[in-house]
């Protein structure tokens, strides 16, 4: 069971501005009965003052595709065309109290149908406008390059998941995962900021000074790797320090110990975990 | 009208009054382990063959020791593929459905990456299978056939018997999910071809999170759960006792119930079902409809979506399900109805009733009389239909 808010239950049970307007300046018609949800939008719009006198909506789709569709009506009766083109799918959700976040993509679709309303207000030919649109990426749901692009950057997605819930693109066969990988990358690379596409942006640790390089590695022996060895019987001695390199004795058991390489080896591990990841360790014997 | 009118049953049942009677001493008195040397536990073991033997009894099994109890039909699932896989590892293809539950479905692209072909069979636009492709399939490398018994969607029966005939004509172990044909329809292991057969609690009135596996005597077997020895070291860790008391007694009861599921149960279905193809227009049944459990029901409203019906009709205390993208948690329709090749225009607005001995006719009537006006409703919105029809591009064409 979604968890609805009670303003998407009540647009969804009570619709205002349902219908069809005869004559109207402006008709879109976005998604299609195979996708699962579609949105045909019609405005009444005051020449000279650009002013849109009345919108009207017809929805096929899932209750919050219905709220979404009539919340987006209310919103835009009484602005201008202008005004109009600025509202955002996040204000429709937020208009809503806010929607699931699986159901994000009601909400685009509410933009999507107000943006296309718009250029076909202008007379902007809407063909034209989807052959501008780059690759076919989702072939499932016929979500093309250009439209992930701009609802990533309008939303600041970060994951594909994200892309799927605003956009859909990705629901289905899920072969698409790694071109919206990609388009994900290539849009904060443009943003100037890079990322890794289901990890967090890395962690650049500051350049260390040859002291504090030192001052760490004794750290994390004495704290971290001589106090297991000791519960073992062992010890060790750290011998010298010289960049990336590391020289230890193993003393106690663990000198005579078999698995002195071992011993070795996640000791080396646990240097390059918490100093820095090009420490080499060398067992000196006496 | 104050309560829920529940026809949701293939997704979950009422525990039966007298199955939780049944269970309550085993929480707060007598909660012995079973495996104790002392009476205390002792007597909980016994408790739980008494279950045994009303399961095996449900199901028709020769001996007591062929069930093994688990945590549900999931879990029984996995256990007859991995089982079989692991008993047979020179074998590398399994033969499924492509309308399977999840708890079959899902494993395959698991599968797939180990190696394993995973062939899947397809359905007709009734749902039923061609047995002349799935004799074609079977071979000597399968490890394992699993089919269900009977759809959960649709309600479609499989002829698994006869198929479990052919696997074993191959050398071939059959396996069948049977969680959603136990207790509707009878079931007889005895003298049976099935090997391994699935059963869960929750969908016969006992509570959730108690499942049944059904080994036939000699077939081959590796344990999914390993650790202790309960069920014989089939399936390890502490029995749910509790759940497994309530199981047998609600499998107890089940059987005594099969003539009225198919009888009441199955007139109370066909009213529903009956009623609302002749009172909504453009609405399609999915499914065989001379070939489906007694209970079920799949409907397709065409050009509306099923989450609003669902919503309408729970805001008039009416608990349905539906195969809509929007109420699977997924953005595409239900596998099934796509597999069965339900057009668009209808998949999207499909609603299953699921009833149970517990509903009645006036439960029924009442939601034939509120059903039609939510369609009506919904329809009113739709860019896709208009003056009580579907718009031009919709129609048939006679050009």
């Amino acid at each position: 069971m979604w968890d609805y808010t009670d303003k998407v239950k009540e647009y969804f049970m009570n619709p205002k501005n349902v219908g069809v307007i005869e004559n109207a300046d402006a008709v879109a018609e976005v998604g299609s009965i195979t996708c699962g949800d579609a949105l045909k939008l019609m405005l009444k719009v005051e020449a000279g003052t650009e002013k849109i006198l009345d919108a009207k909506f017809q929805t096929f789709g899932c209750g919050s595709a219905i709220a979404s569709s009539s919340a987006l009506t209310e919103m835009i009766i009484g602005k201008t065309v202008k005004e109009a083109e600025k509202i955002t799918n996040q204000d429709i959700a937020d208009y809503l109290g806010g929607l699931p976040k699986e159901k994000m993509h009601c909400s685009v679709m509410g933009k999507e149908a107000l943006e296309a309303a718009i250029a076909n207000y202008r007379g902007i030919d809407l063909k034209q406008l989807k052959e501008d649109e780059g690759s076919l990426v989702c072939k499932c749901f016929g979500i093309y390059e250009g439209f992930i692009k701009k609802v990533v950057q309008e939303n600041s997605l970060k994951t594909v998941e994200e892309v799927t819930n605003y956009t859909k693109a990705g629901g289905g066969c899920q072969s698409c995962h790694p071109a919206i990988e990609e388009i994900i990358e290539k849009v904060w690379k443009e943003k100037g900021k890079y990322l890794h596409v289901g990890e967090e942006a890395p962690k650049h640790k500051p350049a260390m000074t040859n002291l504090q390089r030192i001052a760490l590695i004794t750290e994390t022996i004495e704290k971290e790797i001589r106090p297991t060895l000791v519960q073992d019987g062992g010890d060790l001695e750290l011998i010298d320090i010289a960049g990336n390199e590391v020289f230890i004795a193993l003393r106690g058991q663990c000198a005579a110990c078999s698995s002195a390489t071992y011993t070795t080896g996640s000791i080396e591990g646990k240097l390059r975990e918490m100093v820095s990841p090009d420490i080499v360790v060398h067992l000196q014997s006496d | 009208m104050n309560k829920v009118i529940y026809m949701d049953n293939n997704a979950t049942t009422k525990v039966d009054e007298a199955v939780f009677e049944e269970m309550k001493p085993y929480f707060t008195s007598l909660y012995g382990n079973p495996s104790s040397m002392h009476t205390f536990g002792g007597q909980v073991g016994k408790k739980i063959e008494e279950a045994r033997e009303r399961i095996a009894r449900l199901i028709g099994a020769e001996h007591t020791t062929e069930i093994i109890f688990t945590s549900c039909g999931t879990e029984s699932d996995s256990t007859a593929v991995f089982s079989a896989l692991q008993a047979y590892p020179e074998r590398k293809e399994i033969i499924t459905t492509r309308v399977e539950h999840p708890a079959i479905m899902s494993l395959a692209p698991h599968l797939e990456k180990q190696g394993i072909a995973v062939i899947q069979l397809k359905v007709d636009k009734y749902g039923n299978l061609d047995l002349n492709e799935y004799g074609r399939c079977l071979n000597e490398d399968i490890a394992l056939v699993t089919v269900m018994t009977a759809n959960n969607e649709t309600g479609v029966i499989f002829p698994v018997e006869k198929m479990a005939q052919m696997a074993k004509q191959r050398g071939v172990l059959f396996h069948t999910d049977a969680v959603q044909a136990a207790g509707k329809i009878p079931i007889n292991m005895n003298n049976s071809a099935i090997d391994m057969l699935s059963i869960s609690g929750h969908k016969l009135h006992a509570p959730k999170g108690v499942g049944a596996f059904y080994l036939r005597r000699g077939t081959r077997f590796r344990p999914f759960l390993r650790g202790g020895h309960q069920e014989r070291n089939r399936r390890s860790g502490t029995e749910n006792v509790t759940s497994i008391i309530g199981f047998g007694k609600a499998a107890e009861i089940a059987q005594t119930h099969i003539d009225e599921e198919n009888t009441r149960v199955k007139e109370m279905r066909d009213r529903l079902e009956g009623e609302i193809l002749k009172r909504v227009p453009r609405t399609i049944l999915n499914g065989d409809m001379n070939n489906r459990l007694p209970n079920t029901t799949n409907i397709s409203f065409e050009f509306i979506e099923g989450e609003g019906i669902l919503l309408l009709l729970n805001e008039l205390d009416i608990a349905a399900s539906s195969g809509s993208a929007c109420t699977s948690g997924s953005l595409e329709p239900s596998h099934v109805l796509r597999a069965m090749g339900v057009p668009f225009t209808a998949a999207h607005g499909s609603i299953r009733f699921s009833l149970s001995r517990y509903n009645t006719m006036e439960e029924v009537d009442y939601v034939i009389e509120k059903l039609p006006p939510v369609i009506e409703t919904l329809r009113s919105i739709s860019p896709y239909w208009k003056d009580g029809r579907p718009t031009p591009e919709f129609e048939p064409r006679f050009d």
